[in-house]
Order: C-alpha cells, then structure tokens, then sequence
C-alpha cells in the first residue's frame, strides 16, 4: 500500500511558535514516513519533555509523550517487547544531552533499534530560555546573565563515545536532506541518531544562522554522500582531504589539486575516526557535515533479546512454570 | 539411635547454623531444612548473611547464619534457637543473643585458639564465660582435626577439606534431630554433580559427623519433632523472592501475556531479577537496565507496547521510580511495581528487613496520584500476591506496588506447586473493533469499572497518543479545563476505590469475639500469627485481622475494626500503617506496638505486649 505524508498526520492543532523550527521537522518527518512505507500501526512515536517531544501528538501513529529526560528509557521498552514496531524518538538538546544522558548513551552502546531524532537548538525553550548541554561556552541566557563558563556537548562526539553506529545531521530549513536522513535512520537496523539543527525563534533566534543562511549554506557546509567525493561550495569545486591525521580543505585546480585527491565518503566503515574528524567540523576553518555521516553495521539489541529468548526456550524441554517447578527438587504429600 | 540417648518430643525446634561467611553454613542449613520438609515438617528459613561480601577470616563482620524451624505449626523461622551450631569464637558471639537460655551449642574446638579468640575480640581464654553463656549447654567437637582425619587418605589439599567442614555439622545436626541421610545425599548428588571427587568427600564427612554424634552420646538430648499432615500435593521449597518472581510468571501464563522485567540490581530484591533472566526459558524478556528509572521506564514502555511488564527494586530504589510511576497513574497504563523493603532512609541497612517504605508507595509522588498498594504476607505468599498485582494492574489499567520485604525475600517455605487451573483467570479490558464506529478515544473508559480500554499499538484503527498532561475526559486532546481536571483526578481516584470491590474482604483470624485485635501488614504475619495462637493458647482471647490489602483497603474494614474494643496495629516501621488506618476509618482509635531495629518481630515481645493490653481495662 501506497502511503501519503497526510496518513502520518493526526487531528490535533500544531502548537509551536510561529516560525519555529519543529513545524518543518514534522512535515518532514511525515514525508519520511511515508516514502518508507510502513503502516502507521506500525509506528510508535515516543518523546520524553520539552518543545520537541510535543511533536508525537502532531503524528497519526501510536504515540507517548512520556517524562524528562526518559524518552530513550521508554522507547528501549517498547522495542524491545515488540520489535514489530517502528519507534521514533523525538527529543531535544536538554532532555536527551542533560536529564536524559545516560539513557541516551546506553540506547546506544546496546544499539536499540530506534530512531532518534535529537532537536538541537542550544537552549530550553519550554522553560524559557536557560542555557542547555549544547549552548556555546559564554552563551548568555536567563540562567547564565554573565555567560556560561562550561563546554557544550558535541551530540555527534557524545554519540561514537557511547560507541554509536549510525550518525547523520540536517539543518530545520533543508527539507531535502532532512528527508534523505530521516529515511536513511528509518532504514537502519540499530539505533540512528539525527541531529537537527532547529531554530528557536523565541529564545536563540539564528543561533545556527552562521551555517543555515542561504547566502553561506554552500560555502558552510558540506553534504556528505555515501560512496561519493567530499565536495562543497558554490561552485562544488572544493573538497576536504587528508593531511595528516587532520581534515583539510583544498580546492581542485589550485596547488596541483585533482578530483582524485578529494576523499569518498563511506560512512559503513566500523572504524569510526574520519566519521569522528567529519562531525567535529563546524562550519568555520572546515564546513559543517551534513548528511549521514556514520552508518555501520553491528548487533541490535531488541532482536539479540528476542533471538535469546527463543533459542533457550526452544532447547528448554519445559514449557510451562509447573513443567519446571516439577523438574527441579520437590517431595510428594500422599 | 542410641537406647541411652535422651529423646526430647516436641511440637518444633529452631536450629540456627552459623560460622565465617565461607564456611558454608548456608549449604548446610538448606540441605538441613529440605530433609526436614520431605519428611513431613513444616519449615520456615532465613538467611542472616553479613552486610560485607568477604570479611576478614574468623572476624565478627564476616559471619553469615541461617536460621531453620521445623515441626508443625511453624509461621516464623523462630525467635531464638533451641541449637546453635558456631564454628568459629566470632560466630559464638555474634549469635549467643540467638539462642535460647536453656539451648544447646555445639562449637568446632579447633578453631578457638587463642588466635582465633583474638579475631573475635575475645578478651580472655573463656569466652562462654565472657559473653555471660557459662551455664549453657556445650558440645564441644574438634570438628576441624576430625574431618583432616577423615579425608587424610584422599589426596586433597588442606583448603578443600576444610570447606567440608560443613558436612561435618550437618551430618552431627541430622543425628540430634533424626534426619534420614540419604535424602541430604540425594541433595549433595544435585549440587556436585559435576565434581565427583567432592562429593564424595562431603557425603563422607557428612556420615562422619552423623556416626561421630551417634558415639559421643553427648550429654544433650536429642529431639523428635511431630510431623502433620499437610494437604496432598507436590512440594518444593521456595524463597520469597523467587516466589514473586515465579508469581509473574504465572500471571503471564494466565493473562496470555508476555512477560518483561527491567530492573536494575540492589539488595535485597536482585534475586527476582537473577530469576526472570534464567526464566528466558520460559519467554520472559529481562533488561537489566542503566539505573533504577530506566528500569521502571523500560517496563512502562513494555506495557505501552503490550507486555505482562514489571520492575522489582528496594527502597531507594522506589523513590527513584516514584516520577515514571506518576507517568504510569496519568496514563493508566498496567505495571507491577516490586519493593523489597529494606532498612532505610537513604542507604539504611541494605541487608535488613522494615516495612518502612508504606507510606511512600501510597504517598511518594507529586499531584494526585492514587496506585494500588498491596503487601504479600509469606515466603509462598510472594507467588500468590505477584499474582495478583498482575491481574490487578492488567484489569485495572493501573501501576500496583507489591512491598514485599528483606524478611520473606530471602526467608523460604515449603510450597505445594499449584495447578495452573488454582488461579483465576486475568482479563485486561481491550478495545473490541466495533468502538471505532463510536468516535474512540484512549481516555474512554469503563462506566462502571472506570477502567479504560487498552489497545496494543500494532492494531489496526486504534493509533491514539498518550501522555503525562492532563487529558480531556471526552476527545482525550491535551487539556488544562479547571473542571476537566478535577473529573479526571476523581475518576483516577475512583477507578482505584472500585478495586475494593475485586479484593478479597478483610477476615479475622484467632478468636473472633476477643476483645484485643491485633492488626498487621504484609511480612509480619507469621509472627503475629503465632503470638495470636499462643495468647489464645494461654486463654487470653485475641484474633488477628492482617491486611495484604492497603489501597485500597477491603470494603469491610471499618466494620471489622469497629467491633473490637481494643485494636493494636503491629508494624516493623514508626506507625505508617495505623496512621493510614485511622486516616480511612473515620473515629477509629488504634494501640501501636512499633519496632525499626532491622530484625522482624519476636513472638515473645508480642505475646508480653498483647498479654499487657488485654490485662488493662
């Protein structure tokens, strides 16, 4: 059967500011689904707390909007007691990076079959307007009048240090590549992290502006493609190269440059320190990497337990509690 | 036996094995107290492990005991022990308080040098004197030099045959008590199977011990202990914590549902989790997860997604949870919720029993937030009230908390192994096709019941959001209507009072027409029950009303209480219990006898408790 965005949509009236980013992600999200095919039934959309994880009240699918910080908690329970379901998790820079970490990181060490679309916009906006895990050193919010004084997590380091598969990230305003890495994260088997960079319009209006506006977007970032050359910028004549153990920028045609020397892009290799060097990128000596940038393979937790549970059961002679009860050491009362 | 031995008749005796925490007293005493149950006793145990995993050799932390009671009549694994056996000074010591003044120790020689003395923090050469035990009975037994010699021949080194020290008691504690060796060797077939060498070593001391007890002709007596018919059946002998643990089981098997635990480890509730990870043979689905909230998480998302989904933990584990249980109640989704209560606040004594977590599982969540609250009462009545929490949770669309405590967790019973056709049925109330037609919404519910309808995500037709904000009662939309909000608290409150309806009502046990009711909760009944039988043994009336059921509370309670002109309610806690009580019986006026030591109740300091209340007028 032939889905279309609209059987993803439910009847509820989208309440996020206007202008906020999360109006577009939805959208996306509901063409993502589509283009992947799989039955609304099908899904489940958990979320844990803040402006993002309102977004499974916006999908026609099962949904939860659970507690601060335990979407990824929750999600682990669903998938894992009915890996049938396809499980989205939407969830935000404070409750996935601060309250939630840990949950975060130990979906991804067991590799969970979810995919988590992580809402970047480096401040809590439901709580107006604090500082968050991802706000730049010296960012002044609410909560940090004289600018903070502590570094912000990179999601995409946190994620291959809680030894991570699969990577990509896509900025609010590129539905193309918003698309291309939700149904990339769709497909994958294990857990899929997305980042996207979201603007909150209220409280960090054009926080990602250095990369996202159109005039820069070309020369700012780069779009990574699995199998192809490294290129970027307007005229796509740029690429990114070896030196060292560091990326650098180069252009074709000046200092001996030729197409050959521009690194392919593979982002199914186990080893993870180009993925690594690529999303540290940030836009300023080296474009911000955009697209999936890692995607390897490796067990998924939810089908182990299940594969677990069925090859013991099956050598298991004793199929009900009392078969077993009996089996072990008992006495008789005649 | 001997014609020259003494033989003592009795109703029970309580047998309390202690020694160094690798001395393999907890081998001993199970192995005692299976021969004991399969020729008829009735038996209650309990474990006393050190809080330290290893403690230095022979010193007063690393002592581990465990303590059985056998006979007919047995509720409690007993007050203090008829026999003592301690093999080393720091055993001695730290289990004389155990043992009753006209009971009998029997001591390994060997190991009270002067060395071994100084371990334990013995000051002079005569330690029975020094701990004020000098009249007491002693069967001095260099168990340590006779079980070197027995095993001299066999090639093994000096540590191994001094692990079988152990079988050296047992085989002795069988002779005092005229248990059938060949049922221990049955047992110790099982454990090494896989080690011939050591079984034979061990079945051999283990004789030893038995033939040596036999020779001395000790100037103790030995005892004969009644057996009683119990009712037909199939029996094992079965802890409290995997009794819980086999409870969920069953209520999968019943309700048809998968089961799914996640949890993560803390004393004394763990063994509920180790079993369900061996129970993969049987389906059930076990995370161990990252901390306790994602423990009570991954179960809440498990019962989302359609499982039989449950998470056991202790005390400061529960306040942990207590926000996901919130999440629970708003989205009225079904979970079980196991608390192995153990001494707090914060860390507490994690090895020791209370009952003190009461009024935070009725009580500990922000807002309005009624759950079921129930308390298993026995080792066995662990499977029973898992059960239960199951198929109320799953009726009931609700989060129940199960206290059990350290007490019963690791206490053991001898258990008959129910028919599966002995439980009830369990019926969740699932959406059915035809409501789709009528405009469904996931907050509808149940007029009567005030349950409202489950529909797995995977079916068809029925995709709906859930979630912690408040819903509207109609359209189930995100809603925050003054009067909205106020019918749905009275309608999550109703939907818990209606399960008073479903529970049994309360019953008074002892002599109904006492004056004195004596009330308790959960693990204590064992004591309480016996107090009771010998308060009415002694002609002093009492009877005993004990609730496995506290929120709701059994519809009769209030009637119940009324009639007695005085009521005292037992609790191992400051009052948490008397002061629900009086909270839910308008006018009721309670006696509390209250104790928070760690240790369960004595049935001695009952009896003098409820002897001076009925004396009073």
């Amino acid at each position: 059967m032939e889905y279309t965005a609209k059987d993803y949509k439910s009847d509820q009236y989208v309440r996020w500011c206007p202008g906020c980013g999360d109006h577009a992600i939805v959208n996306v999200l509901q063409k993502a689904m589509a283009e992947l095919g799989i039955p609304p039934h099908k899904i489940a959309v958990i979320s844990g707390i803040g402006c993002s994880s309102r977004l499974p009240y916006y999908m026609g699918t099962y949904g939860f909007h659970t507690i601060h910080g335990r979407g990824a908690a929750i999600a682990t329970g669903v998938k894992t007691a009915n890996p049938d379901l396809t499980v989205w998790l939407a969830t935000g820079d404070g409750d996935c990076l601060a309250i939630g970490g840990n949950h975060f990181i130990h979906a991804l060490r067991r590799n969970v079959n979810l995919n988590i679309l992580l809402f970047n916009n480096k401040i809590y906006g439901l709580t107006k307007g604090q500082y968050s895990p991802t706000s730049d050193r010296g960012a002044i919010t609410k909560s940090s009048p004289y600018g903070t004084v502590e570094d912000p997590f990179v999601p995409a380091e946190l994620t291959f240090g809680a030894r991570g598969h699969f990577f990509a990230r896509t900025l609010d305003v590129d539905l193309a590549v918003s698309k291309e890495v939700m149904v990339a994260a769709g497909r994958h088997k294990g857990a899929a992290v997305v980042e996207v960079l979201q603007n909150c319009v209220i409280f960090n209006d054009q926080i990602h502006k250095y990369v996202a506006d159109r005039e820069f977007r070309a020369e700012r970032t780069i779009h990574l493609r699995q199998g192809e050359k490294m290129l970027f910028g307007k005229d796509n004549n740029k690429g990114l190269v070896l030196d060292g153990l560091q990326l650098k920028a180069v252009t074709i045609g000046e200092n001996g440059v030729t197409l050959d020397d521009i690194l392919v892009h593979d982002a199914t290799t186990q080893d993870n320190f180009l993925h690594h060097r690529l999303a540290m990128m940030d836009g300023h000596s080296l474009p911000l990497a955009v697209g999936v940038i890692r995607a390897a393979e490796a067990p998924v937790y939810d089908e182990e337990v299940k594969e677990q549970v069925e090859s013991v059961r099956c050598k298991n002679p004793k199929k009900t509690l009392r078969d077993l009860l009996l089996s072990e050491e008992t006495w008789e009362v005649k | 036996m001997s014609a020259q031995t003494k033989v003592k008749e009795v109703e029970k005796v309580v047998i309390r094995f202690s020694g160094d925490s690798g001395d393999g007293m907890q081998l001993a005493g199970n192995i005692f107290s299976n021969i004991s149950a399969a020729i008829g006793n009735e038996i209650s145990t309990f474990p006393d492990y050190p809080a330290e995993i290893r403690a230095p050799q022979g010193t007063l932390g690393g002592v581990s005991g465990f303590q059985v009671h056998i006979g007919s009549g047995v509720h409690t694994p007993g007050d203090k022990a008829d026999v003592l056996v301690a093999m080393n000074p720091a055993a001695l010591k730290t289990n004389i308080k155990f043992v009753k003044s006209d009971g009998v120790v029997i001591f390994d020689t060997d190991s009270f040098s002067k060395s071994d003395l100084d371990k334990a923090a013995f000051k002079t050469d005569d330690p029975f004197a020094e701990i004020g035990a000098a009249s007491i009975q002693k069967v001095p037994v260099p168990i340590s030099s006779m079980v070197a010699a027995s095993l001299a021949d066999t090639g093994m080194d000096n540590k191994s045959i001094m692990r079988c020290k152990n079988m050296f008691a047992l085989g002795l504690v069988c002779w005092l008590f005229d248990r059938p060796l060949d049922q221990a060797a049955h047992l110790l077939k099982n454990k090494f199977s896989k080690k011939p060498t050591v079984l034979e070593a061990n079945i051999k001391v283990m004789t030893d011990g038995y033939n040596y007890g036999n020779n001395i002709h000790a100037s103790v007596s030995t005892y004969r202990i009644e057996t009683k018919s119990v009712k037909k059946g199939v029996y094992t002998d079965i802890s409290g914590n995997r009794a819980t643990a086999l409870g969920l089981i069953a209520a999968s098997e019943k309700s048809g549902l998968p089961l799914f635990l996640g949890s993560y480890p803390i004393t004394p509730a763990s063994d509920i989790l180790h079993e369900l990870a061996k129970r993969k043979d049987l389906g059930v689905k076990v995370v161990q997860a990252e901390d306790e909230i994602a423990g009570v998480c991954t179960a809440i998302g498990a019962a989302f997604a359609g499982d039989l989904a449950a998470t056991s933990t202790s005390g400061p584990g529960l306040a942990l949870k207590s926000e996901a249980i919130g999440l629970a109640v708003m989205a009225e989704l079904p979970l079980v919720v196991i608390d192995v209560q153990r001494g707090g606040p914060s860390t507490g004594m994690p090895t020791k029993t209370e009952q003190t977590d009461l009024l935070q599982a009725l009580y500990g969540r922000n807002g309005e937030s009624p759950a079921v609250v129930i308390a298993a009462t026995t080792p066995t009545d662990c499977f029973d009230m898992a059960f239960n929490a199951a198929k109320i949770a799953l009726e009931h669309m609700t989060p129940v908390i199960l206290l059990t405590d350290a007490f019963i967790a690791n206490g053991s019973s001898a258990w008959r192994i129910p028919e599966a056709d002995e439980y009830p049925e369990i019926k969740p109330n699932y959406v059915k096709p035809e409501m789709l037609e009528k405009g469904w919404r996931p907050y509808l519910r149940d007029e009567e019941t005030k349950v409202r309808y489950w529909a797995l995500p995977g079916t068809e037709g029925f995709m709906h959001r859930l979630g912690g904000l408040e819903k509207d009662s109609e359209t189930s939309a995100i809603s925050t209507d003054p009067q909205n909000h106020q019918k749905m608290v009275s309608l999550r409150q109703a939907k818990v009072d209606y399960i008073a309806n479903c529970i049994e009502p309360l019953s008074v046990e002892g002599e109904p027409d006492a004056d004195l009711l004596v009330v308790g909760w959960g693990g204590t009944y064992g004591h309480l029950i016996t107090a009771v039988e010998e308060m009415n043994a002694k002609g002093m009336k009492t009877a005993l009303a004990h609730f496995r059921y506290i929120n709701p509370l059994p519809a009769n309670t209030a009637e119940v209480l009324r009639k007695y002109k005085k009521v005292v309610v037992c609790e191992l806690n400051s009052g948490q219990f008397a002061t629900h009580l009086v909270s839910k019986v308008p006018g009721l006026v309670v006696e509390r006898y209250n104790k928070v030591q760690g240790q369960p109740f004595m049935v001695s300091e009952l009896v003098d408790c409820f002897t001076k209340l009925s004396e009073e007028k």
